[in-house]
């Protein structure tokens, strides 16, 4: 079947099988940030935006954005990186192929939550498993970076 | 030249942190070519059977199918998938594809096609009729059972580790110091105690994966998510019967291995499709096989005696590990050694030790290297044993630790008789002690609310490589303009080394660290390494990486005096210059690299190996505070705190984040992460929805502080950091359950179920 919809701010037209998941879909168009952590939808790992909303691309059909807007991190590159300084300033992306769901849910927790507590942080980004890090330097940076719009970073917070 | 620690030391940047927090296309999938065969395998649902008879042809008729092997397609020459040096510790009992299949999900037939869909479809249509045999299920009772995992004649144990198929066992063995048993009767107390950890799973977030290609001489071009590259170029000729020659092995970013790429687990089945294809392959492994099918930690059972005095002095540790290897043996004569060696030497007054230990076959999944690998099952039972010790003894564990404790200039009779050259473990203790408050905490506190919070503490070590066996190289080359080029042949698997050793090259070059360019492995360019595990990298490769800065430097001087006219002798290398010591001249490093390209008959390249005879071992102290629902038996984490001697840490980033990481490993090894079998050897935990991993809810604050010592034979005093930081939490943990409950729960994991049952009398 065919869908239109704007990816990454252009529009585009595309074949696509009934049963395709938008996970297979995305990486098929180039935006290979997206990874694959599990098969149950519970690792985060395959975080998009659709129509600005964070959805789990595993476990939702391509078909579903059609006439809507997909954003992954390749769309959001700026801004991705703005914030992975933060993590890699931690050493917090450790083997990295968590970060860019973690980063669109960080990014999306930004634009929802204003001024979020860690308990609201650690809550919203519950469903972002890291085998890696443990959470803690992930945590430092993420702090680091909601508080550098006031002009304190908090570096020595560990 | 002065050999000072300024990059060493100081928390730079990974220098692949923007590409990975970019997501660019890095992992092995996102850069395979496009045109690759899908490759999966088909996979037994019978814990124990023979294939009598297979079916192809329906399989093979699938539009886009362009291959369908089974066992009467494969060599049949028996190979181990355990990335170890050769030959290899690890019996070889395995075939690609074999007709006698040992556990659910083990491999039947592989299919190759254009698409996933063809593939699936293809798998469903193969005709497969088994004769099904009774299995080995329980551990316990495997060896010298009438059922024989691998009856076959062409098994094969190549070292002297104890093994016999025909009594299914994998490894034995015993070691001894002293007379256990005459000491153990003189003791005023003897702690007799079992433990039970299971196969847990490294659960990296990247699945096993390769892809495979012919390249334009014929050669098999392997690009896989591994740990061991070099292991992976022979296992592969050995797997395909060809020779090394043909194989080429290329490593790119890992997404996370922690052991379990330290199995060649998936890139056999690509690499036969292209082989006999000479089409591209890819195989991605979906996490339910990651599950089933893969390499994870040894199941343990470990009795512990330990005999002490009435002041808490312990006098002699008695050990018997029992290990389950599974269906196949990779990694299971030397994991087992480990759950004795980085645990008994702890205790560093003990009179007697003695340390027996049987590795058995089982119809379970085969076992295979994680993290901490056998040394967290024998830390778990020593140091649960101990805590038992101190609350039996009505001691404060802490004080009953710091009499026994391995100090420094110690030497470690069950640690091969090394010496502790460096070590902090006292100082980690005291360290861990003040930042914990856990002189306030202990033993326990009632809330009052029907809830108990209690204390526990646990100490590790782990080793720095393998001693006497394991080799780290590097090369080095300068370039036009004076930049260098470090190749290594370790793999950066996430752990950041292609950036320490980068630093270690800078400080011991006297450059900036974007002076050098790293890099990662291929076995075509890079220099011989064992590959990233056993702790190997920081201290083996980084020592490798000193070595052969030295040699690059007096090669630099070397040159520096021919354009000066000079003799070696005469000049001082700076980092920036070589110049005349009466100070009459100079050339830069940037002019003799630009020089060197023309009418040179003298390479500015170095390789150095490095190996050691000795792995000193990184110490630490975990302490946990926990707090227990009297009702339910629930436990939650409140607070870890951790100090960790790793030597120099080469950078503070990077330690303290693999130490968090490793916690939190622990954590859920010790709480969540659950391994049963339905009666008939299928696996429960198939997917990451039952298989509990730690999120982030479930990690209370980590922290972790560093007591650092000076390891003198480590690259700027530097030991290993990698391992020893997931063995503590399961002990610790255990005995703030213990403290706030009063029940001992000796089987991980330590659920509200175990510990409700024992509160209340049903244990
Ligand atoms: S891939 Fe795991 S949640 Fe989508
Ligand atoms: S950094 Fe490896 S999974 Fe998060």
């Amino acid at each position: 079947m065919e869908i239109n919809l704007t990816l990454n701010g252009k529009k585009i037209k595309a074949q696509i099988r009934p049963d395709e998941l938008l996970l297979d879909f995305v990486r098929s168009q180039g935006c290979r940030s997206v990874k694959r952590g599990c098969e149950t939808a519970n690792c985060g790992l395959c975080t998009v935006w659709l129509d600005e909303k964070p959805v789990l691309s595993c476990s939702t059909l391509a078909a579903r954005a059609d006439g809507r807007t997909v954003t992954t991190l390749e769309g959001v590159a700026a801004e991705a990186e703005a914030f992975g300084a933060y993590l890699a300033e931690e050493g917090a992306e450790q083997c990295g192929f968590c970060s860019p769901g973690l980063i669109m849910n960080v990014l999306a927790m930004e634009r929802e939550l204003s001024d979020p507590s860690e308990e609201e942080i650690k809550e919203y980004l519950a469903g972002n498993l890291c085998r890696c890090t443990g959470y803690m330097g992930q945590l430092r940076a993420i702090r680091n970076y909601l508080n550098r719009k006031g002009g304190e970073t908090d570096g020595e917070n560990r | 030249m002065e050999r000072t620690a300024k990059i060493v030391g100081s928390p730079v940047m990974k220098k692949d942190a923007m590409a990975l927090v970019t997501g660019k296309p890095v992992y092995t999938d996102d850069i395979a070519p496009g045109d690759c065969l899908v490759v999966k395998v088909l996979r037994s649902p019978h814990a124990h059977a023979l294939v009598e008879e297979i079916r192809t042809e329906g399989a093979k008729k699938v539009p886009g199918i362009v291959t369908v092997l089974t066992w009467k397609d494969v060599p049949g020459k028996r190979f181990t998938m355990a990335g170890q040096s050769y030959p290899e510790p690890s019996p070889y009992d395995r075939l690609i594809l074999d007709r006698r299949v040992r556990f659910v999900g083990d491999a039947v037939a592989i299919v190759a096609g254009e698409t996933e869909a063809a593939v699936d479809r293809a798998l469903r249509l193969i005709k497969v009729s088994y004769q099904v045999l009774e299995p080995v299920l329980d551990f316990r009772t495997a060896k010298d059972n009438p059922i024989l995992v691998h009856p076959e004649e062409d098994w094969k144990s190549l070292c002297p580790v104890g093994a016999d198929n025909k009594r299914n066992l994998c490894a034995s063995g015993c070691e001894k110091d002293g007379d256990v048993e005459a000491v153990l009767k003189t003791c005023d107390y003897v702690v007799e105690r079992t433990y039970h950890t299971k196969a847990n799973q490294q659960a990296m977030m990247e699945t096993f994966r390769a892809f495979t290609t012919l390249d334009p001489y014929g050669r098999l071009v392997v690009t896989a998510s591994t740990q061991v590259p070099f292991h992976v170029r022979r296992i592969i000729a050995h797997a395909l019967d060809i020779p090394k020659a043909k194989v080429r092995v290329i490593k790119p970013r890992i997404g996370g291995g922690f052991g379990a790429k330290q199995t060649v687990v998936a890139e056999v089945y690509p690499a036969i499709v292209t082989w006999l294809t000479g089409r591209p392959a890819k195989i991605v492994y979906s996490r339910y096989e990651s599950q089933i099918a893969s390499s994870p930690r040894h199941e343990m059972e470990v009795k512990v005696r330990l005999g002490a005095d009435k002041d808490g002095m312990i006098r002699a540790i008695d050990l018997y590990t029992l290990s389950n290897t599974g269906a196949y043996g990779e990694h299971g004569p030397t994991t087992v050694g480990l759950s004795g060696h980085k645990s008994i030497p702890l205790y560093g007054n003990a009179e007697a030790f003695r340390f027996t230990y049987d590795v058995v076959y089982t119809n379970r999944m085969s076992a295979g290297a994680y993290r901490g690998y056998g040394a967290t099952q024998g830390l778990f039972a020593v140091e649960s044993a101990v805590n038992e010790l101190a609350d039996m003894l009505h001691m404060d564990p802490v004080k009953l630790r710091e009499k026994n404790m391995v100090r420094e200039g110690n030497v470690m009779p069950a640690y091969y008789g090394e010496v502790a050259n460096s070590c902090a473990l006292d100082r980690c203790m005291a360290k861990a002690k003040e930042m914990f408050g856990w002189d306030e905490k202990f033993p326990a506190k009632d809330m009052g609310n029907g809830k108990v919070r209690g204390v526990g503490v646990a100490m590790s070590m782990q080793g720095s490589a393998i001693a006497g066996l394991d080799v780290g190289s590097a090369t080095l080359k300068l370039n036009d303009d004076g930049f260098y080029s470090l190749l290594i042949g370790a793999a950066d698997m996430g752990t950041g080394c292609d950036t320490t050793l980068a630093q270690v090259a800078a400080d011991c070059l006297c450059c900036d660290l974007d002076n050098i360019v790293v890099h990662g492995v291929d076995t075509d360019v890079s220099p011989y390494d064992s590959g990233s595990y056993a702790s190997s990298t920081a201290y083996l490769t980084g020592g490798a990486v000193v070595k052969t800065c030295d040699s690059m430097i007096a090669k630099i001087m070397e040159k520096g005096a021919e354009y000066l006219n000079s003799s070696a002798d005469e000049v001082e290398f700076d980092g920036k210059r070589v110049y005349r010591l009466d100070g009459s001249g100079e050339i830069s490093l940037r002019d003799i690299g630009n020089r060197a390209m023309c009418s040179n008959g003298y390479a500015l390249e170095v390789t150095e190996s490095n190996t050691s005879p000795s792995s000193p071992p990184p110490f630490m102290v975990g302490m946990a505070e926990v707090e227990v629902d009297m009702e339910t038996g629930a436990v939650e984490l409140l607070d870890y705190a951790a100090v960790v001697d790793c030597g120099t840490p080469l950078n503070p980033n990077l330690t303290r984040i693999q130490t968090e990481g490793g916690l939190a490993q622990g954590i859920g090894m010790a709480l969540y992460e659950d391994i049963t079998y339905s009666p008939k050897g299928q696996l429960y935990e198939n997917s990451l929805m039952q298989y509990k991993i730690p999120s982030r809810q479930d990690v209370c604050p980590i922290r972790v502080e560093f007591e650092s010592s000076y390891e003198k034979t480590g690259p700027f005093g530097a030991k290993s950091i990698g391992e020893v930081v997931i063995n503590t939490p399961s002990p610790a943990i255990a005995s703030a359950v213990a403290h706030a409950a009063g029940v001992y729960i000796r089987e991980l994991p330590i659920t509200a179920e175990k510990v409700y049952r024992g509160m209340n009398g049903k244990g």
